[in-house]
């Protein structure tokens, strides 16, 4: 094993309203180590990673940091004491520099002012270090894509000068194509000698960067031990206790090709243009591409939220311009979101209040049928919940995804559009939303799907289309490899490079 | 560290948007003073005559005072209504203590600073130690200021004695003292939320008090910071138009309406209602921009109620404006001026196609 241990947890306990979440968790970071934290949504990572950053307060178990037993009361207090954290959620204000932002709260100072330049300098100096010449230290936060974020958070960690860094799932807004700097960046921490805890639910990317994994499951611990002893399988059946052989379901049978059902011919708006696709009924054709190449602003076109000002959309054969997503909903489409909870759910609404949104909105007067059917929509996705009333934002991600799939199959849609329908949620939900796909197909319901994942769209997708720079690159067959589709997103083609791995 | 080599990549068309809110505001005030100048013209007088120029300029002090202050308590996203009975009471407590006598001048100045910053801070206190919204919190303290200001005084009051009334009545060349005096405040304030610890908060409070707390900031200090300024600003207001009447009145604040109306210029000027967004310099050409409209009228003899809304109109349209382009915050891809394509692609993929939707 690399180096000496920077930090040890042992026996973690953690408990909400009487409802036990970690038992006796422990583990041990080595300096220089990557070390993978896996597990269910739910299975308590995220707790763990809390409890840890000083977010929640440990009911027993110590934490040991640097040989002296430590007890955080606030993120800020362990940052300074060496243990940076890397959020889901980006904490950064977009309307100040990424200087201002790397240095917000602690920015320094001179005879009492604040130092502007020494702040850039410094900014500079970490972006500099870490290999990144793209990212402008004065540039405003909200000019920059998502990964450039996501380092600028990385660089706030590093700028306390942290010994242990945990990122709670840093890829899960990147692109396959912005992972590669992910990991670079990760590789110079590490040869620096930083400890990493390493979060995430790719488990491509845990066995690219760790040197060992722990595994959680139902907030206890599986195992702890070096990456090489494991494989994809035997990791997939440590987490949920079932094989992968299930993971990408096939088609099912009797599923056949129909009349298309989605027609674009040339269509274009602000973001994307000269687009041509042709969706059949019981197709699944999935959209891969960079974050920032269109993705969701092609669906967002179909949708209607920024229509088209250019070229031909028909539904089945017939001419369409939608104008908004309520003419998009009447004739039939469906748009599962990327960002379900700001953009899928209302958070503070029950189960039933959220599934009956579209319903209640669009097509009133099916309410009444809608809710009968309701419970049994919602237990052929395998729902778990407290009951039909409880708050949606008190569900894990994977059954928030379930509520917005039944929000929209109560609409009987005949096209639906799905942008990263398993992001964030766990691989016991990813399988349901798959096999709710295939289904969906076998019925003659035409599917598009939009994935960062890649091994998603290849296992999924019957055809393939590759956007970049706001076009289709390229229109691929079922199953092409990664590195083609790569190429394709790059708009390089380049084959061989570093990025295809 | 000096390993940087210079490899700077090339700006980003984000530090030219960053640049938009005050350009629009200046490219906006041009705009009103050349349509004014025209409109001034055509019924035979002169708009950039020293006489009118003092006019206007006469007329943004006041505002322009008060909406220093607002300008900082709206970039921490709250409010404070409670401006014009400051002003109103600042103006009272003034010429009340100086009664005539220029040796009282200096005390009576700092019991109308200390008055005000109290009123802020307990202002900045019910906001952040009671949770109470900024809206109603000074709604609330208005209220009270004025249920005191309408039991002790029937009219106005107290004599402010002529060494004092110089300061609105004098000038350089054509710009008044009082004038000067703002935009020295102005300065201040903009470098103090450039430059402070505190200011530089200001807009991390305003914009995500969340991130700001996860980043360590005791958030209730920017807040009450700003609140405390904001009250002090109304009170130098108080003192100008104490300074114009020669006496204290009761109802000067309300009469300027300088609640609504700071909160306006500071939302033309660009700054963000919810916070976190804004600048000092965008507030004073918010000001500019209605001196100049209200001074266009008045050579123009026009009826007080179009006035009103005149003002009402140019409010309306700027917020339309900048809320119609911060709705899409995306980079339109396909459309004049888009980046271009960082792969070696031909350029004319890039080419201009269509409008923004």
């Amino acid at each position: 094993m690399s180096g000496e241990a920077v930090l040890v947890a042992e026996g973690l306990e953690k408990s909400f309203f009487g409802v036990t979440v970690l038992h006796g968790v422990g583990l041990t970071l080595r300096a220089g180590e990557v070390h993978g934290l896996v597990g269910e949504n739910g299975a308590g990572k995220s707790t763990f990673m809390k409890i840890l950053a000083g977010v929640y307060e440990r009911d027993a178990g110590t934490v040991t940091l640097g040989g002296t037993e430590v007890e955080f009361s606030h993120p800020v207090q362990a940052a300074r004491q060496g243990l940076a954290t890397v959020f889901q959620e980006f904490n950064l204000l977009p309307e100040r520099t990424v200087a201002q932002n790397v240095f917000l709260g602690r920015e320094p100072k001179r005879r009492g002012l604040v130092d502007k330049k020494a702040m850039l300098a410094e900014t500079r100096a970490l972006l500099a270090e870490l290999g990144i010449d793209s990212i402008e230290a004065d540039a405003p936060v909200r000019t920059l894509t998502v990964a450039e974020q996501q380092i600028v958070e990385i660089v706030k960690a590093l700028s306390v000068d942290a010994r242990v860094i945990q990122m709670d799932e840093p890829t899960a807004a990147l692109a396959d194509h912005e992972v590669e700097l992910l990991y670079t960046i990760v590789r110079r921490l590490q040869a620096r000698g930083v400890a990493i805890l390493y979060v995430s639910h790719r488990l491509k990317e845990i066995f690219d960067l760790c040197d060992t994994i722990t595994v959680l499951k139902d907030g206890a611990l599986v195992s702890s031990g070096p990456a090489d002893e494991l494989d994809t399988d035997e990791l997939v059946r440590r987490m949920v206790g079932r094989p992968i052989s299930a993971y990408f379901p096939e088609a099912e049978a009797g599923t056949v090709l129909g009349e298309p059902r989605l027609e674009l011919r040339g269509v274009g708006n602000a973001y994307v243009d000269g687009v041509d696709l042709e969706l059949r009924a019981g197709e699944i054709v999935g959209v891969a591409g960079l974050q920032g190449s269109g993705r969701t602003e092609l669906v967002e076109g179909v949708f209607g939220i920024a229509p088209f000002t250019r070229g031909e959309m028909r539904l089945d054969g017939e001419t369409v311009r939608l104008g908004s997503a309520r003419q998009a909903v009447k004739r039939g489409l469906a748009l599962i979101t990327e960002d379900r909870k700001a953009q899928g759910l209302a958070l503070n609404q029950s189960i039933t209040d959220n599934a009956l949104l579209v319903i209640r909105s669009v097509f009133s007067r099916r309410t009444r049928d809608t809710r009968r059917e309701l419970p049994g929509v919602l237990s052929s996705l395998e729902l778990a919940s407290r009951g039909l009333d409880q708050e949606v934002q008190y569900l894990s991600g994977g059954n928030q995804q379930k509520v917005v799939l039944a929000k929209w199959l109560a609409t009987k849609p005949r096209v639906v559009l799905l942008d990263e329908p398993t992001r964030g949620i766990d691989v016991g939900a990813k399988v349901a939303v798959y096999t709710l796909m295939r289904r969906l197909a076998k019925e003659g319901v035409a599917i598009l799907m939009i994935s960062s994942e890649l091994p998603e769209v290849i296992g999924m997708s019957d055809r393939i289309i590759v956007m970049h720079d706001g076009r289709a690159s390229a229109e691929l067959p079922a199953r092409s490899d990664e590195a083609t589709i790569l190429g394709a997103a790059t708009g390089t083609l380049r084959v061989g490079g570093e990025e295809l791995r | 560290m000096s390993t940087a080599t210079p490899t700077r990549a090339p700006r980003r068309s984000g530090s030219r948007r960053r640049l938009d809110s005050s350009l629009i505001v200046g490219i906006a005030l041009v705009a009103v003073i050349v349509i004014g100048a025209i409109l001034v013209a055509s019924v035979g007088r002169n708009f950039f005559s020293a006489g009118n120029i003092r006019d206007i300029l006469t007329g943004m002090s006041v505002l322009g005072f008060v909406a220093i202050g607002q300008t900082l308590v709206i970039l921490c996203a709250s409010l404070d209504l409670s401006v014009p009975y400051v002003v109103s009471l600042s103006s009272l407590i003034a010429a009340d203590l100086m009664a005539g006598n220029p040796a009282n001048i200096p005390f009576a100045v700092l019991v109308v600073l200390v008055v005000a910053a109290l009123i802020g801070l307990t202002n900045g206190l019910i906001v952040t130690k009671l949770k109470v919204n900024g809206f109603i919190a000074t709604l609330g303290t208005g209220l009270i200021i004025k249920g005191y200001l309408d039991t002790n005084y029937k009219g106005t009051s107290g004599q402010v004695p002529w060494e004092f009334q110089l300061i609105g009545a004098t000038g350089v060349g054509p710009v008044p003292v009082s004038t000067l005096l703002m935009l020295a405040v102005a300065l201040g304030a903009a470098f103090f939320l450039a430059r402070t610890r505190t200011g530089n908060h200001m807009f991390a409070v305003g914009g995500n008090e969340q991130v700001a707390r996860l980043s360590g900031i005791r958030t209730a200090r920017p807040l009450i910071v700003a609140h405390v300024l904001c009250s002090v600003t109304a009170a130098l207001a108080g003192l100008l138009l104490a300074s114009r009447l020669g006496v204290g009145s009761p109802v000067v604040g309300t009469q300027g309406g300088y609640d609504l109306l700071s909160i306006a210029a500071v939302v033309l000027g660009g700054t963000l209602l919810m916070g976190g967004r804004g600048s000092i310099w965008g507030t004073i050409g918010g000001v500019a921009i209605f001196a100049v409209v209200d001074n266009v009228m008045s050579v123009m003899q026009v009826n007080p109620f179009l006035k009103d809304v005149v003002r009402g109109v140019v409010i309306v349209a700027a917020v339309a404006v900048y809320t119609s382009r911060s709705l899409d915050r995306r980079r339109p891809r396909f459309t004049a001026g888009a980046e271009p394509p960082a792969a070696a692609e031909p350029a004319a993929v890039d080419a201009p196609k269509g409008g923004a939707a």
